[in-house]
């Protein structure tokens, strides 16, 4: 009765090794282990042994009971992990392959560039402010000490609708308004974006419609120096810190002294190219104090208000950012151009 | 404006300056210079050569031999191609070794078996523009005067040994319009003294005024008017240094009388003209306006029509000039002339300004007078014009000069204190450096304790408020040297409106959402104009459009997104999802501006989701929109306020186009371009929507509050009517939502069957309804009921009866 135990202990464990699938173990277990298993058959001739032997060959037959259910389960827990193995082996993927593509849009060049600007004078403290892009002759010209038969009208030729109305010529028109709305009190903050047309015939360096940002700060003691610094930084965030700018004397009729701003060119880095007409300097945008002319018509007290004004194309400012040839390129809209500034800088 | 830097230093000591410098300087103080010419840039090795031979070459019939002395010991031989070669004439001769513009170097050759050392030039050919050559020199080579002396250097005897500082002037720096002015700017930068020209002809005793009379009745467009006459002239070529100045000014030599009033122009900014008397017809100069039907004919053989509104110069009976812009041909200089009659006169700008753009002629002369001369040098340059004359063509001057004046020519005062200067520049200057500046400037000022008071000359009409005097201290002073501060203002915090946030939000989301932004011209055609205009109005046309294209402003932006769709599939991208907020303008019958809405557009076209390698292509639909929409309206807490309903409008598929309600208030629309406009734009299907973007944002949402997170388990019931095909899946979804009262929290649709297996005419619509009491937890039998009478009512109201 020992050696047949032995024997199918033996026997048991050699099948458990070589049990290659959990099925297999599973079939082991039950013919060897079960109820109608062999050493329960074998278990059922101890009636025949003496009571001095029973208990021996009881221990005997749990050990053995015990060893083949141990290695079953070692073997089991091998066989499973195998098994997991084997699956992720077959699930292998190439991860080389592309993802699936995340639709995602992105802004106009031209709206970057004005909400980061907008966002630069937010910091500082401005409103951003907007007006009608058909206006009164007033608000466009003579509100800003541009008379009916000013000479400097000829610089802007305009779209008019009648002979009081046309399409704004620039962005001041909204300075204007927003002064006159304030009724002579300060301090005015606001920067004033927004599209602006001109009689031009649309080529490479002319659009009839562009994008114009306008600054306009009113108050008790506002200086030109304080223009100047508010330049600087914007200058700055633009076009980055290395970048040289120079302020010189120039004319504008609604402002006094006028300024206009030039950066240094990235192209030549100030020896002088095409790009620049061989001056190293390239002109970015029109500044000045305004005009007490214009500060008395929207009903300030010149002699206690001053302020500042200035003036930027945002499609010169991309062009210049982005090395853009062709200010066409932001009214066709090609897909091609336009994917091109999803990316965040 | 030209300004030759060898002539500018006959008024100002250049010594130690260069051309560039001073170019960098000027353009730092106020005025841009836009370049810095060298005339003789890349030429050189030119000399003046007597041609002592001349004969036809052998063997070439247009060409010639001749033998040319070019101050070497010995003459050259030069084949020459020019046909106005000939024998002693003075030229301009390129020797061996020398180049001329587009480094084209002049070596010894052969030509046709003749050897030739050098090339006689014409000026174009010494990089001279044609227009600017005289014209009986305008073909072939140039021929100096017989008494040019041999050997000299020809390009500094034409005046191209210099450097030309161009001018870019704004139209109040008119003052910078002649050398004078150029000089008094150029001095006041530098520190240094201007050396102006004292004109004084010898006059003979013969009285000027025995000649000429002078009547001025437009008074107010002329003011005065000054004459001189000169006799005995002779008209001839101007000397070499005239000519060559005139060309560096680009201005194109004439003859010596015509060249010495340009000469003026050029020196003093002072337009002169030059009649030849004994052609005007009378002893009498009268100024008036024209005679409606009344013409000249001018100088460039144009007969024109003059209208009232046209100043004249007349001789008495009829006109002899276009006062201030053209002269009359009746009276011009020619050869012939003996006598001429120099008009220096003052033409109010506003008069002259008509003429030229009613005749279409700008001219030297017209631009001047229209940005106003200097009162104080109109007698000036006839003085001066009458020396020149007496010196250049050997005429004599007649004493005196005969005159009509009636122009203020009062210097004005200007006034302003330190302090003002100090607080507007953000600068501590102290008075002797205001004073000292208003000195490099020569306007005479005085300072009493904080005041300075300046004496403006008239040749600075531009200065006329304190503003302009502080303009100059800090152009003087020099831009670079202010200090950098920032406005000083009481804090006001910078934010964006409440609308202008939101908007940002919409671009954001929809960008998000997979949509770029376009941005497209408010200018359109009529025909673009009208179409999916949310509001039928007229649209605003503009007086003078510059093309039919251009011609009205949109009423609505979905035309410009349908171009920008179909210009990148005609370039193979037809995959495509745009959107624009922009303007839109409708005429307003009672206002003066047109009232301008905001709106916001969108157009997909093509495939909206593909998987690059598992073949998965899905192309976009109204669900697509749908839901991009609904998303923004949830962005914007719109959602249960917002409807779609089925509508149709002109250019839209008529069954799969929805109007946009908020509110139950019309606010766009939503759907597919109609299939013929796709075809006629060559489009795939096309989606697109129009929404008033104001109305949107000005709609208010209730502010955010928290709702309790669910404590209960819910319960959901699935169910599926079957309806009529034409029933909406909507009107369905709020019944049911009416009858579900509190307890029905969410209702879905999940399913949507159209299939055989239907009774003709049907369709199945499967709802999800999830129930829920924030007290407790609910039990069958809690919404027993309520499921009853929602069951109930999609029966009654809409015929609907549960699937089996
Ligand atoms: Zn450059």
């Amino acid at each position: 009765m020992q050696e047949r135990l032995k024997e199918l202990q033996a026997e048991a464990l050699e099948k458990v090794s070589a049990a290659a699938e959990l099925k297999e173990l599973n079939d082991i277990r039950v013919s060897y282990l079960g109820k109608k298993g062999p050493i329960t058959e074998v278990l059922k001739g101890m009636g025949k042994l003496s009571a001095e032997e029973r208990p021996a060959m009881g221990a005997l037959a749990n050990e053995v009971r015990d060893s083949i259910s141990v290695k079953i389960e070692a073997k089991q827990v091998e066989l499973e992990e195998a098994a997991v193995a084997k699956r992720l082996a077959a699930e292998k993927i190439d991860v080389s392959l592309p993802g699936r593509p995340v639709r995602a849009g992105s802004q106009h060049p031209l709206t970057k560039i004005v909400e980061e600007i907008e966002d630069l004078f937010i910091g500082m403290g401005y409103t951003v402010a907007e007006g009608p892009e058909v206006e009164n002759d007033y608000y466009n010209f003579e509100a800003l000490n541009l008379p009916k038969g000013h000479p400097a009208r000829d610089m802007q030729d305009s779209f008019y609708i009648n002979a009081e109305t046309l399409l704004r010529t620039h962005t001041s028109p909204v300075q204007a308004r927003t002064m006159e709305k304030n009724a002579g009190k300060g301090p005015v903050k606001i920067i004033c974006p927004g599209k602006v047309y001109r009689r031009d015939n649309d080529d490479a360096t002319h659009s009839h419609q562009f994008m114009q940002i306008e600054g306009l700060v009113v108050d008790e003691n506002i200086r030109m120096s304080d223009l100047k610094g508010t330049l600087e930084v914007l200058a700055k965030k633009i076009f980055g810190q290395d970048r040289e700018i120079r302020l010189r004397p120039s004319f504008f009729p609604f402002t006094e002294p006028s300024v206009e701003m030039d950066i240094s060119c990235k192209i030549c880095g100030g020896k002088g190219c095409s790009i620049c007409k061989g001056t190293g300097w390239i002109e970015v945008l029109g500044a000045g104090m305004v005009h007490p002319n214009v500060l008395e018509m929207a009903g300030y007290d010149s002699k206690k208000y001053t302020g500042f004004a200035f003036g930027i194309g945002a499609e010169r400012i991309a062009m210049l950012k982005y090395g853009i040839d062709d200010i066409r390129h932001f009214y066709t809209n090609d897909i091609r151009f336009l994917k091109q500034f999803s990316v965040t800088e | 404006m030209l300004v030759s830097y060898k002539w500018l230093q006959e008024y100002v000591d250049l010594t130690g300056v260069s051309a560039e410098e001073l170019g960098e300087r000027i353009t730092k103080s106020g005025i841009e210079v836009e370049g810095v010419d060298k005339l003789n840039e890349g030429v050189s090795g030119l000399v003046v050569g007597h041609v002592i031979e001349c004969e036809k070459h052998p063997n070439a019939e247009k060409l010639n031999k001749t033998l040319v002395d070019i101050g070497e010991e010995e003459p050259v031989q030069i084949v020459c191609g020019a046909a106005n070669v000939a024998k002693g004439q003075k030229v301009a001769v390129a020797t061996v070794g020398a180049v001329l513009p587009g480094n084209f170097k002049i070596k010894k050759a052969k030509l046709r078996g003749e050897s030739s050392h050098g090339m006689i030039c014409s000026l174009q050919e010494l990089g001279i523009e044609g227009k600017l050559i005289a014209k009986e020199f305008a073909e072939g080579i140039y021929v100096f005067p017989e008494d040019t002396e041999v050997g000299q250097d020809a390009m500094a005897l034409l005046g191209r040994d210099d450097q030309v500082l161009e001018l870019g002037l704004t139209p109040n720096r008119a003052d910078c319009m002649s050398m004078i002015g150029v000089a008094y700017e150029t001095a006041a930068i530098l520190g240094k003294d201007v050396k102006l020209p004292e004109p004084k002809a010898a006059e003979i005793s013969e009285q000027a005024s025995d000649y000429i009379k002078i009547n001025i009745e437009a008074k107010e467009d002329n003011p005065l008017y000054v004459a001189k006459v000169v006799k005995n002239v002779k008209v001839g070529p101007s000397p070499l240094w005239l000519q060559g100045r005139l060309m560096a000014a680009g201005i194109r030599p004439h003859n010596n009388v015509v060249d010495i009033t340009n000469y003026i122009l050029l020196e003093y900014g002072q337009p002169l003209h030059a009649f030849d008397y004994d052609r005007l017809g009378s002893k009498e100069i009268l100024v008036r306006r024209a005679k409606s039907g009344e013409t000249i004919e001018t100088l460039d053989s144009v007969k024109r029509s003059l209208s009232e509104e046209h100043l004249v110069i007349t001789n008495g009976a009829e006109p002899i000039a276009l006062a201030g812009v053209m002269g009359g041909a009746n009276s011009e200089v020619n050869a012939d002339t003996v006598t001429v009659l120099i008009e220096s006169a003052y033409f109010a700008g506003a008069s002259i300004r008509k003429s030229s753009k009613d005749h279409g002629l700008r001219s030297e002369a017209s631009s001047r007078f229209e940005k106003g001369v200097d009162p104080a040098r109109v007698h000036k340059a006839a003085e001066r014009a009458a020396e020149l004359m007496a010196e250049l063509t050997g005429g004599e001057v007649l004493a005196g000069s005969v005159e009509a004046d009636y122009l203020d020519k009062s210097e004005k005062t200007v006034s302003t204190t330190l302090g003002k200067i100090n607080s507007v520049l953000g600068t501590e200057l102290e008075m002797k450096e205001i004073e000292n500046i208003f000195a490099r400037l020569q306007f005479r000022s005085t300072a009493d304790n904080d005041t300075i008071s300046v004496i403006v000359p008239t040749r600075r009409g531009d200065i006329t408020i304190a503003e302009d005097l502080i303009e100059e201290v800090a152009r003087l002073y020099g831009y670079d040297n202010l200090p950098s501060t920032l406005p000083v203002v009481a804090s006001v915090p910078g934010r964006l409106t409440d609308y202008q946030k939101k908007r940002r939000v919409v671009r954001r989301y929809l960008e998000g959402a997979g949509l770029y932004q376009a941005v497209t011209y408010s200018l359109t055609s009529r025909d673009k104009a009208l179409q999916y205009a949310l509001e039928e109005r007229e649209p605003v046309e503009l007086a003078m459009p510059m093309s039919e294209e251009r011609s009205m402003l949109r009423l609505s932006i979905v035309p410009q997104l349908l171009e920008v769709l179909k210009y990148n599939t005609a370039r193979q991208n037809d995959n495509l999802a745009m959107y624009e907020t922009g303007t839109v303008f409708l005429k307003d019958g009672v206002s003066e501006l047109p009232e301008e809405r905001e709106h916001l557009s969108g157009a997909l076209t093509g495939l909206w989701g593909s998987h690059p390698w598992q073949g998965e292509k899905k192309p976009v639909d109204f669900f697509v929109l749908k839901g991009i929409l609904e998303g923004l309206f949830a962005k914007l807490g719109l959602e249960e306020r917002v409807q779609f309903k089925a509508g149709e409008m002109d250019g839209m598929h008529p069954g799969r186009t929805a109007e946009v309600l908020l509110d139950g208030e019309r606010v766009g629309f939503a759907g597919q371009v109609h299939p013929t406009v796709q075809k006629e734009m060559d489009l795939k299907e096309t989606y697109v929507f129009e929404l008033s973007l104001k109305m949107l944002l000005d709609a208010k949402s209730e502010p955010l509050h928290y709702i309790a997170i669910p404590r209960f388990p819910s319960i959901t019931r699935d169910i599926a009517l079957v309806v009529d095909k034409v029933q909406s899946a909507g009107e369905l979804k709020e019944i049911i939502a009416g009858a579900g009262g509190r307890l029905l929290k969410e209702v879905g649709v999940f399913d949507l069957y159209e299939g055989d297996r239907m009774e003709e005419g049907k369709k199945s619509i499967a709802f999800s309804l999830k129930y829920y009491d924030p007290e407790k937890t609910l039990t069958d039998e809690d919404i027993a009921k309520t499921h009853e009478k929602v069951l109930a009512s999609v029966k009654e109201q809409a015929g609907a009866v549960l699937r089996g």
